[in-house]
């Protein structure tokens, strides 16, 4: 058991904003902005997107072909590890899972594990299961307006059910591999898979 | 805790002994939990203060008028409380003197936190010396008001005895009968004047609310810094520029 802190009260929430907080975190109505570095700026007319198989195989889209790929629109809470939860975000993009189908079609067969590559160097891995069935899309819009720069613009992918870092802002490229490896982040003593619900912030955490 | 020290009207210094500390490295920061009698806990992340070389550890926190930890942390916690910490943590925004130079430290608000571990880690290793000529260090610091800038009289004092470190101040909203220092936001002429030129490739640490650091570091890559050699902290209340 914890010691008490003397005198401590604490704001308390509401009963349904408590079910919504993952542990150690609290609601913000902002939306704060942490990058390891200067925000990078892509044109759309050079941007693209990848997805590699482990086997070498590659398939990319243009920014046009890519948002030509059928959208969805999702609602959902978000929970960084530095202790601020959102909730209620909305996104709009393209599924991860048409995506991979997409790019089965084009021989490119899938690996248990996935790096998120991105613009400006930064990356972070996530298992397949994590971003399949309908748990994750790269998201181009945010709160229905072209996602902002400083929020990963032109694309991010969006894993919201893993801390925030896993959902890498100026993602290019996702590249399947047969074995795991630690992303950015993750090299930097954070947790390897990032639950929130379990609180696994660090290396280390259960 | 050991004391609380306060440095501005809004800010106090916590010097903790923390039996155990492995010891870190000047820009990691530790996560701070607090629980109340029935349970209920609120954890936030606070820079530390210290430089590696102090047998104690110093954590400086900025008290938000709305915030949930930082009142408790500034006004009732006192000498002879406990604190749960879990740290260091935090492996980009750091530097120690392996690093190099020159370096380049961009701040505002209570983002001068972590950059001050970094000086106080430099000034503790280099000493006066002639080393530190060779890694010489400069601060650019947004502040509102003379009065809230964080550790003003230490850091006077660290410029006055090391001439390879040079501290320039910037207050935004008021500044003192004849104040002959910068009265505006960091911006790109500010920049261009007080970073070294990217061929000498500084290490540049830019901490602070999110709209000068991002404005900060778009401007210095606009400049010509590599973009790796830029490592950005941003935290405290978001929008708000000082």
């Amino acid at each position: 058991m914890p010691s008490i802190s003397r005198g401590f009260r604490g704001r308390r929430q509401s009963a349904e904003t408590a079910s919504r907080l993952p542990p150690g975190q609290y609601e913000t109505k902002d939306f704060p902005v942490l990058s390891a570095g200067p925000t990078p700026r892509t044109s759309l007319a050079t941007w693209n997107f990848t997805l590699q198989g482990a086997n070498g195989q590659t398939a990319r889209w243009t920014w046009d072909e890519f948002t030509a790929l059928p959208h969805q629109t999702t609602t959902t809470d978000i929970h960084c590890v530095t202790k601020w939860s959102k909730f209620g975000t909305v996104w709009e993009g393209i599924s991860v899972d048409t995506i991979l189908s997409e790019a089965a079609a084009k021989g490119v067969g899938p690996s248990p594990f996935v790096m998120a590559r991105c613009d400006g160097g930064y990356t972070t891995n996530v298992p397949l299961a994590d971003v399949t069935g309908g748990k994750a899309m790269v998201a181009f819009m945010y709160d229905g307006a072209p996602l902002p720069p400083e929020h990963g613009g032109p694309a991010r992918l969006l894993v919201p059910h893993l801390y925030f870092w896993k959902s890498a802002k100026w993602v290019r490229e996702l590249r399947l591999m047969e074995s795991d490896t630690p992303g950015f982040w993750e090299s930097l003593g954070y947790h390897n898979y990032g639950d929130p619900w379990r609180e696994q912030r660090y290396a280390g955490d259960e | 805790m050991i004391d609380i020290v306060a440095e501005t009207p809004r800010t106090r210094t916590l010097v903790l002994d923390v039996p155990g500390w492995p010891g870190h490295r000047a820009g990691q920061h530790v996560d701070v939990r607090l629980t109340a009698e029935d349970g209920y806990q609120a954890e936030r992340s606070y820079s530390i203060a210290s430089p590696p070389e102090d047998a104690r550890l110093s954590l400086t926190v900025e008290r938000l008028s709305d915030g949930e930890v930082s009142p408790y942390l500034s006004e009732v916690l006192h000498a002879g409380d406990t604190l749960e910490l879990r740290g260091p943590i935090g492996g980009y925004f750091v530097w120690d003197i392996p690093a190099g130079g020159p370096l380049l430290l961009v701040g505002g608000g209570s983002g001068i936190v972590p950059l001050m571990a970094m000086l106080r880690h430099r000034n503790a290793v280099l000493g006066p010396s002639q080393e530190r000529h060779r890694l010489p260090a400069r601060l650019l610091y947004s502040s509102r008001r003379w009065d809230e800038v964080i550790f003003r009289d230490e850091l006077a004092r660290l410029a006055e005895s090391d001439p390879s470190l040079e501290v320039v101040h910037t207050l935004t909203r008021e500044q003192p009968d004849g104040w002959t220092g910068f009265k505006r936001r960091i911006d790109r002429v500010m920049l261009e004047e007080i970073a070294w030129p990217p061929s000498e490739q500084p290490r540049v640490f830019v901490c602070g609310p999110t709209p000068l650091v991002e404005s900060v570091a778009s401007t210095l890559v606009d400049l010509g810094h590599q973009p790796a050699l830029v490592k950005t902290e941003r935290f405290g209340p978001t929008g708000g520029a000082v």
